[in-house]
Formats: C-alpha cells, structure tokens, sequence
C-alpha cells in the first residue's frame, strides 16, 4: 500500500521527511490523521449534544402532560375585599406557596391579579400604580398594570393571570392563565 | 464490493457530516427554545410535534455518524 505509506507522516511545510529536523524525523506528527480525528471526535460530541437536546425536548413533553394532568387548580381565598384599599396591591402565593402574585384593587368593585414572577428570568415585579406598570427591577422590565402584557424590557411573556372570583366579601383565586400574547 | 476512501476522501466527508449535524444540532436548539416559550406561555399544541422532530433531527445525527463508524470499519 504505497499511496497509505506515503501519507503516513505529513509535516505542516508539506516537505518530504527527509528533509525535517530531526526531532520531527524521530517523532513525526500525522496531521491529516489528527485533523480526522479532531474532528470525528468533534462529531461525535455534536450527536450527544443532540441527544441532550432531545432528552429535553422530551422532559417538556412529559411535564407539559403532568401539567394536564393535575387538572382544575384549587379555590383559594386571598383576602377580604376590606382589606385592600383601592389603588393598592396586596401579596399572596398561588397555587403553591412558593408562586408569588400580587391582587390589585383598580377600583371599588374591580379587581385583578398577576403572577408576580417575571416572565424573562424570574425575578420578582414590583407594582408602581402611579405609572401604571410592573417594575422588574433586574433587567429594567416592565408590565401593564392591567393587562400585565410586557411594555419595556427583554421580557416578551405577559405575566401569567390569576383568574379571581368575589364572592361574600372576598377574594377567591380560582386558576392561572398563562399566555402567549 | 464495499469502496475504500483514502484518507483525503475521508478528510472531505468528514467535513461535510460535521457541517450537517452542526446545522442539524442548531436547528434543535431552536427548537427547544420555541418549544420551552410555548410550554411557559401555556400553549401545548406544537410541544408533542416539537417532540418528534427533535427525535427525527437525533436520527438524522445518528445515521451520519453510524456511517462515519462504518467508513472507518472499511479501511
């Protein structure tokens, strides 16, 4: 196999072998050889990286399904209409203790209520009714205060709706609406 | 009869299947960024189809390197 042979010990400069320093006579680098396999390697990590991706792909199917699966969210009383002033924001946790929201009081009868979570990186939104937003504080954010739809800011989600109910002098959570637009 | 490639074929062909796996891995990452928008903004219909053409980009990645493992078993 003469042409394999020859293609044995190729130096960078391409100059025959003879004509290389001696260290690289007595230790001769292959680099077509070493290219192939840099890049094989590289190939090969590229495909795991593929796998990684399908994994999750696979991980938002199975929680997307445990999602549905949890159903109807439960009937939770946030507060007594009486304690919320109008104009005023009033914290809660729905529908686990660890998801903060925030009830708003817009008028004597009307109320509403957002996920108090930013929808870019999690961060907690601050209400400033006197501008008519929700601050995110971490990247310069920034919500409607009644439609909770993103204005400002590298958030592009609104903020994930509360859906309420008044019933005998209070408020009751009854379900989050997430959305798109 | 099963072809040999020298080593500059294999070189070139090497080359070419990273490209495509590159473009293919790029195409996934894509996906799954649009698939995890969805999810949190609570619309479930494209996460199932999102699912199966991850899986069908994954074998598409695994076929190039089945036949990168098999060129390499014929030198």
């Amino acid at each position: 196999m003469k042409g394999e042979r020859d293609q044995l010990t190729i130096a960078p400069d391409g100059a025959p072998l003879e004509d290389q320093p001696k260290w690289r006579q007595d230790f001769p680098i292959d680099w077509p050889q070493d290219h192939y396999v840099s890049r094989r390697d590289f190939t090969k990590f590229m495909v795991l990286t593929s796998l990684a991706f399908t994994v999750g792909q696979f991980w938002i199917v199975v929680q997307n399904y445990l999602r549905a699966r949890r159903g109807q969210l439960p009937l939770l009383k946030i507060a007594d209409v009486h304690q919320v002033s109008v104009g005023n924001a009033f914290a809660f946790a729905y529908p686990e203790p660890h998801d903060s929201c925030l009830l708003l009081r817009t008028g004597e009868e009307s109320f509403i209520a957002f996920s108090q979570k930013c929808t870019h990186l999690s961060c907690a939104v601050v209400p400033q009714p006197d501008k008519g937003r929700f601050y995110c504080p971490c990247h310069v954010g920034s919500f409607d205060l009644t439609t909770g739809a993103p204005t400002a800011g590298p958030p592009r989600r609104p903020l994930p709706r509360i859906t309420l109910e008044v019933r005998s002098g209070a408020v009751y959570a009854t379900g989050v609406e997430l959305r798109m637009v | 009869m099963k072809r040999r490639f020298s080593r500059e074929q294999r070189l070139t062909m090497i080359y070419g299947i990273l490209c495509i796996v590159l473009i293919i891995v790029m195409l996934q990452l894509w996906l799954l960024i649009a698939t995890m928008n969805a999810y949190l903004g609570g619309d479930d219909s494209i996460i199932l189809p999102a699912g199966l053409a991850s899986l069908v980009c994954l074998a598409l990645n695994a076929g190039l390197l089945w036949y990168v493992f098999r060129m390499e078993r014929q030198r």
